[in-house]
């Protein structure tokens, strides 16, 4: 079949613009649903260390339904659905279009169940005598947390945040289904206009294998000189 | 000071502390002794709520431990404690270290809990290392800036929980040098320790505790010179054999 294609990259040099605006969405979604993955995942790996059972059983049940749903599911859903029901709900105008923004959340909780886990055994493999003597001088919890458990926790779990955030950035060319212009759905986007799908999605692969080889090389870097540190 | 009234604590069907009275007066150095699995820990760790107890009271200073109104941290803020494994944060640097908590708990502002901290460090002979990270100290200095910063917090008593068990046999005496002359000073003490050699010296009281229970609670004297039960009369005999 490759025997008679005719190859013809040409449309990528022009589009170039257009595509880069599509790497900026694609790094900017990683970049808030990175932030957004640490602080709602750190809440709810707390949640799922605290004493108080409801709590726990809450964030357990969250993170165990976030991970058995396939990513495009979500987004689907947080596109399609929730904003239909936000809309009789809330009673929106039938103008405004929170389809993109609700799948940007959706995408933010999904990721956030997997941070929760990396953070709940970064917390864990903070030894316990730690918040014992964080108490015993006075600290409250919260302050422990905040001063002394966490800070050591991610310590401990930079190089699996940053996994997953390689992992996150692929993810991305899942909101295509959103109709978000992200790299991924800009190269669909020229390549179905100029018929040269298959270049422009061998392209958008190259990019992502370049992005992703590199910053993987560049923790893997990082973990070994944590290690002789 | 502490006064402890009829402690019981389990876990599940597991008694640890059964009924455990005993109380330690103000400037008065009492030293809990006894095998491991006794609970001599846990009762001390009772002491400030670290651990909690399912029966009985205990008060410090006038405050119950145990009522559930009380407010733990702003008492464990004046309770000092030492623990085993020294437990200072490796994240920090040594002066970091010490003002944290005042900073945090006692709202002392920066200078003034950096400057409270170097003085207590230099107490304990470490002012050099204020810089420097926990990991680069060995056990025993990490232990001795582990009383410093128990001490910047202005401790009304402070509670050893085995400081010496897990250091090397020659780093143990700089740190019982530190709590001798914190206890000739007059500093209210409560020590689960080994060292029956420090006990000897400086305790004003020992107790001595088995499976959970208060066995012996007497003035040095008299427990050295005469243990009343059987059980610390062995304990002694083979841990003052060597």
């Amino acid at each position: 079949m490759f025997g008679s294609y005719e190859f013809d990259w040409s449309s990528i040099p022009v589009s170039l613009g257009f595509l880069g605006q599509g790497l900026m969405v694609s790094l900017e979604i990683t970049a808030l649903a990175i932030v957004a993955g640490i602080v709602w995942g750190t809440l709810l790996a707390m949640a799922r260390l605290s004493s108080i059972k409801p709590l726990a059983w809450a964030a357990a049940a969250y993170v165990n339904l976030f991970r058995a749903i396939p990513l495009v599911m979500v987004l689907l859903w947080f596109f399609l659905i929730v904003p239909k029901f936000l809309e009789s709900f809330l009673g929106l105008p039938p103008g405004s279009d929170v389809r993109l923004a609700s799948a940007m959340i959706g995408f933010a909780l999904f990721e956030s169940a997997y941070y929760a886990e990396i953070i709940r055994a970064g917390i864990q493999s903070v030894p316990k005598g730690q918040l014992a003597a964080a108490h015993a001088l006075g600290m409250s919890y919260p302050q422990a947390m905040l001063h002394v458990v966490l800070p050591q926790a991610f310590r401990n779990m930079v190089p699996l945040l940053l996994t997953q955030a390689i992992i996150l950035f692929q993810d991305t060319s899942l909101v295509y289904v959103s109709a978000l212009a992200d790299f991924f759905g800009a190269a669909y986007k020229v390549g179905d206009r100029d018929g040269r799908l298959v270049e422009l999605v061998l392209f958008a692969g190259a990019v992502y294998f370049v992005l992703c080889f590199a910053a993987s090389q560049a923790v893997r870097h990082y973990q070994k000189r944590l290690q002789t540190a | 000071m502490i006064t402890i009234d009829k402690v019981s604590k389990h876990y599940g069907n597991f008694q640890v502390l059964t009924d455990c009275s005993t109380h330690v007066n103000k400037g008065e150095v009492v030293v809990v002794c006894g095998p491991s699995g006794s609970g001599k820990s846990t009762l001390i760790k009772c002491v400030n709520g670290l651990e909690p107890f399912q029966q009985g009271d205990i008060h410090v200073n006038g405050t119950s431990v145990g009522a559930p109104k009380t407010n733990l941290s702003k008492l464990r803020a004046h309770v000092g404690m030492v623990f085993q494994h020294f437990e200072l944060f490796p994240h920090m640097t040594i002066r970091d270290n010490l003002s944290l908590a005042q900073i945090k708990v006692l709202k002392r502002d920066k200078d003034e809990a950096a400057e409270k901290g170097l003085y207590f460090l230099d107490r304990v002979g470490l002012k050099a290392h204020a810089h420097k990270f926990p990991g680069q100290l060995s056990g025993g200095q990490q232990q001795r800036v582990a009383i410093a910063r128990a001490l910047a917090m202005d401790p009304i008593c402070m509670l050893f929980d085995e400081p010496t068990s897990a250091l090397d046999p020659e780093m143990i005496n700089e740190v019982l040098d530190v709590m001798t002359e914190l206890a000739q000073e007059g500093m209210t003490m409560m020590c689960v320790t080994h060292e029956m050699g420090f006990a000897k010296r400086v305790a004003h009281r020992v107790i001595f505790m088995d499976h959970g229970k208060i066995v012996e609670d007497d003035s040095k004297e008299a427990f050295f010179a005469n243990p009343r039960s059987e059980r610390a009369q062995q304990f002694l005999a083979k841990i003052l054999q060597h």
